[in-house]
């Protein structure tokens, strides 16, 4: 194929829109994405907004930015460096100009650049003017007067007028990179079809913006980015909360039972509620419940009573719900807790990421309390473990932990839509209805069935999920240590620990149940990268750099924290050193440390924001060389 | 509820094969027997009924039921409840709660379930005392109680269980007393009747711990004088000869005897536990010992709309507007396009 005067072909390019919260960035961003994921290139976000919904105007707290990284090649993080940055005030320019490469664009509404504006980013000299910018491609867009002007004959006031400069910044791009606007146009139709004379301005100022990026003689080349070579299939894009929300409602059909999901709203969880509660006709009931503690008790008690019982919050509300996990361990019940992670502690950066719960979801509980973690490493692999999360809670009768982070729940990429025809169902089972004849049921009466053993376990340990409303099966459960067997009362001392041991060597057993650890690179060697989560995107794009310079380095992302996968041992001894890279201080590490006894470094990160690939790779670089 | 050719069942069928661990003498044992003398009369089969309790003495209860039973953390019953019978709302689903577990740890749980209007009985164990952990006050304890943490007397105010439950707009509320067993008997069955929450304060005496609290309600002597048993569109009349009644004064009750300055039974107040609008409850639940005869019965029994009813509805309206959901749609929907091999 020939390319056409002028233009440029690219394998990745790295976008940023910036701007003030009320500017749509988040909006802008999501439909240059949406548009590229139809044409077919790769793609993965990473949106970033302040935790106020609207601070002052023009403010640095107020900046909200979105970035996509899209390419012809396969892509795994939203890209280090910005190519591109579109920054529609000055407090957007200030804090992410920064992060732009150098010869990189920056693009500016430049009638946003008064002196007020400039005051308010704390600008004492006006960086279009001073030389700051040198060594960028600057380009100053006046872009409130052009839609201002585009929309003169239009019927909606000034205010409504300025609000649809978004568009115009979004016209602009898409000319920029060849991206055509129909996609665009059937969304504004879409959302704004109740509003003519909003969608025709939008649309009005969408086509302004792509004219001026053709007469106005800024710009030397467009670019093209080549639709990505991704392993055929049917493809859309999602977001993690998306994908955990698709996969709790597949995973209830899978069972065939009916999703309980009980929440209270919080960043970045409330996603989920939103999601599941548009899809009950998938037999799907959303509990906004009146706090965490009552959102996870309704989901144990939708359990007890045959539902699978599914809970979400974030860290914070995991906090709250420590008490009644314990119930759920106890009781043995399926149940599903979902944690967003987000920077902590307290209420900490709620709108940033973070990996820093695990510790509480291992430990978080009084007494001995161990429960089954399990963390997604992408946003479209969030289906894959929420689904997985629901499968081990209901066949092992036991609480899941389910951790997720704000980048991945929030970040978007392409998803290869599973066949639904070749999705294992997951059997369930429940233990059928026992005649009585009435009588009493008091252990001497003759008429009734025998008593119900409601801890009687089969050789994975698991007890039965008996339901309430099945005849003869009548049984009380609680809190209180149960006896091995008969689940009644039970306070003798061996007993007791008999009963720690069981709940503790349940969780092991999972182990056999769920597949060996697998890594990217050579089965043994000089480095083993290891980290769990949302940075898997990250980490193996570092360690394929580092590979590609011929040095002997492998990646293991771990998906199943309790229990580990059974070879995870023998994996990390295959290695001279082991790196543990998290955002937090450490807490894989320490927890390999202590069960596998190897020495392992970290590589840490705690300021709300995920792994830079660089970062990621000097460290590499650095252990290989010393 | 379908009753079908069920055999039929006696109290004794609804006790379980665990061993009671309650104080000699405690009131909890008089609602238990009531309760499993009840349950054979509603025709529901033991295995559709669920019992889910806090903690506390009381929250032992679901453990001496044959029937589901859930004994969950302290103050969390109506939550848990709330799961069971959204889960299942072919379920009877019953609550069993302290004044400690219902209205301090578990107030906030307690006050949404009946906002909700959820279809369980919520039956509230009021002992003004924590049993369970041996002795401290509770938030029914009247000012000034002794005890083991309020040495010099509690300078809490207390709160009252009915009040709580009509300021949340409770559709059924109703109060009784562990010694009068016909009374409680009666409450049970008009609780088990009522669609949507039914609330009942049970006054229980702790023998051990706050023995006598409620002696006023019950002793032969002077109970006549210091209660209120209460009939829908009866005039609220009480006192050992019958004589005693109260009308309404301005905005607030007042006893007045009758006979006295020519008062008439048509000047009292007419009890109507079916007003929609809850004020009249709400006056009755502040009446309070010594200054008023406490009332006992039905203070308020209307028909709401039902939280668990409407979920339910909500699925089916959902399914027949847009069809059962299937795997295959969820997963293509949006956005999609295809990648050639
Ligand atoms: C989280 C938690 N905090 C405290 C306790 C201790 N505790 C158990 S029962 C109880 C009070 C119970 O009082 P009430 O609900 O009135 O029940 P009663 O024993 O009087 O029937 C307390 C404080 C507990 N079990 N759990
Ligand atoms: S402590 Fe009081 S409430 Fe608890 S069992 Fe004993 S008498 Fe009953
Ligand atoms: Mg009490």
């Amino acid at each position: 194929m020939t390319m056409p005067q002028g233009v440029q072909e690219r394998t990745t390019v790295t976008i940023r829109f910036a701007g003030d919260s009320g500017d749509g960035m988040q909006l802008t961003g999501t439909q240059f994405t949406r548009t590229s994921a139809i044409f077919g290139n790769d793609i993965s976000t990473f949106p970033d907004f302040p935790a106020e919904i609207r601070a002052p105007a023009g403010t640095l707290a107020g900046v909200s930015g979105f970035q996509v990284h899209f390419g012809s090649e396969e892509l795994h993080t939203p890209g280090d460096e910005v190519d591109t940055l579109v920054a529609f005030n000055p407090a957007a320019l200030k804090t992410n100009v920064d992060d732009v490469r150098d010869g990189g664009m920056v693009i500016v509404n430049e009638d946003s650049f008064g002196t007020t504006d400039l005051k308010k980013a704390h600008y004492d000299a006006n960086p279009l003017e001073d030389g700051s910018l040198d060594k960028f491609r600057l380009i100053k867009v006046p872009a409130t007067k052009l839609t201002q002007e585009a929309l003169k004959d239009s019927p909606l006031g000034n205010r409504d007028k300025d609000r649809c400069k978004n568009f115009f910044a979004l016209g602009l791009i898409s000319w920029l990179y060849g991206r055509p606007l129909h996609a665009v146009e059937e969304w504004i139709d879409q959302k704004f079809g109740k509003n003519p004379d909003v969608a025709n301005a939008n649309r009005t100022v969408l086509h302004a913006g792509h004219a001026y990026g053709e007469t106005c003689e800024f710009f030397e080349h467009t670019y093209h980015v080549s639709k990505a070579k991704l392993p055929p299939g049917r493809y859309r894009r999602i977001s993690g909360n998306e994908a955990t929300a698709i996969g709790f409602i597949v995973a209830g059909k899978l069972a065939g039972k009916d999703v309980f999901y009980g929440s209270y709203p919080i960043t970045p969880a409330s996603d989920v509620l939103h999601v599941l509660s548009r899809y009950k006709h998938f037999d799907v009931k959303t509990f906004q419940a009146e706090d965490e503690i009552a959102a996870v008790c309704s989901s144990i008690g939708a359990s007890f009573a045959g539902d699978l019982g599914i809970t979400g919050t974030s860290g914070p509300g995991l906090a709250l719900k420590g008490e009644a996990l314990g119930l759920a361990v106890m009781t043995e019940l399926p149940l599903v807790v979902l944690n967003v992670q987000r920077g902590g502690p307290s209420t900490g950066l709620p709108t940033k990421t973070e990996q820093a719960d695990l510790f509480q979801a291992m430990y978080g509980r009084n007494g001995e309390c161990p429960m089954v973690v399990i963390a997604a490493n992408s946003p479209a692999d969030c289906f894959d473990t929420a689904v997985e999360a629901c499968r081990i809670a209901m066949q092992h009768m036991v609480p899941v932990n389910l951790l997720t982070d704000g980048y991945i729940a929030n970040g978007q990429e392409p998803w290869a839509i599973p066949d639904a025809d070749k999705m294992a169902p997951i059997v369930v089972k429940h233990p059928g209805p026992v005649k009585a004849s009435g009588g009493n049921g008091n252990g001497n009466g003759d008429v009734d069935p025998p008593l119900f053993k409601a801890y009687l376990r089969d050789d994975r340990l698991v007890r039965p999920w008996a339901l309430p409303g099945t005849e003869g099966l009548q049984h009380r459960i609680g809190g209180l240590e149960k006896a091995d067997v008969t689940g009644n009362v039970n306070y003798e001392p061996e007993n007791h620990e008999h009963m720690i041991a069981t709940r503790q060597k349940k969780v092991d057993l999972i182990a056999q149940h769920i597949p060996e650890q697998t890594v990217m690179g050579p089965d043994e060697g000089d480095l083993l990268v290891v980290g769990w989560g949302g940075t898997a995107g990250a980490l193996r794009t570092a360690v394929e750099r580092v590979q590609k310079q011929g040095k002997s380095v492998a990646h293991c992302h771990i998906r199943y924290l309790n229990p580990f996968p059974r070879n995870l041992g023998d994996v990390l001894k295959r290695y001279k050193k082991v790196l543990v890279a998290e955002l937090n201080c450490g807490q894989l590490r320490f927890i390999l440390r202590g069960k596998f006894l190897i020495d392992a470094y970290g590589v840490n990160k705690v300021q709300g924001k995920p792994f830079l690939v660089s970062e990621l790779e000097n460290k590499i670089n650095e252990l290989l060389s010393n | 509820m379908a009753t079908e050719a069920l055999p039929q069942l006696k109290a004794k069928d609804f006790a379980s094969d665990q061993e009671i661990r309650w104080c000699p003498g405690c009131g909890d044992y008089a609602i238990l027997a009531q309760v499993k003398k009840v349950m054979p009369e509603l025709g529901i089969p033991r295995e559709k009924m669920v019992f889910v309790s806090g903690i506390g003495c009381s929250s032992r209860f679901p453990y001496y039921m044959n029937t589901y039973g859930f004994h969950t953390i302290h103050g969390r019953a109506p939550a848990v409840a709330t799961g069971v019978k959204v889960a299942n709302p072919e379920l009877t689903v019953f609550v069993v709660t302290g004044d400690g577990d219902g209205l301090s740890i578990g107030g906030n749980h307690l006050i949404h379930a009946i906002r909700r209007n959820l279809d369980v009985n919520i039956l509230l164990f009021n002992n003004r005392i924590y049993g369970l952990t041996k002795g401290q006050y509770s938030p029914t304890s009247e000012h000034g109680k002794k005890t083991k943490s309020t040495p010099m007397g509690s300078v809490d105010n207390p709160l009252h269980p009915l009040s709580i439950a009509i300021g949340a707009e409770a559709s059924f509320v109703a109060r009784t007393i562990d010694r009068n067993v016909q009374h409680m008997a009666d409450m049970l069955r008009r609780a088990a009747a009522h669609k949507g929450t039914a609330f009942i304060e049970i006054y229980q005496n702790c023998n051990i711990f706050n023995d006598g609290a409620f002696l006023y309600s019950t002793e032969k002597d002077q109970k006549d004088d210091t209660t209120l048993y209460l009939e829908h569109g009866k005039p609220m009349i009480f006192g050992k000869e019958r004589n005693k009644g109260i009308r309404l004064n301005g905005l607030n009750p007042e006893i007045v005897t009758l006979g006295e300055g020519g008062i008439k039974e048509d000047d009292l107040l007419f009890h109507d536990e079916q007003l929609a609008e809850p004020s009249l409850a709400y006056m009755l639940s502040r009446m309070r010992y010594p200054e008023f005869p406490e009332p006992m019965g039905v203070l308020r029994c209307v028909d709401q709309p039902k939280f668990d009813e409407e979920m339910t509805n909500q699925v089916k309206e959902a399914k027949a507007k847009r069809g059962e959901g299937k795997i295959a749609d969820i997963l293509n929907e949006g956005d999609t396009w295809d990648v050639a091999g």
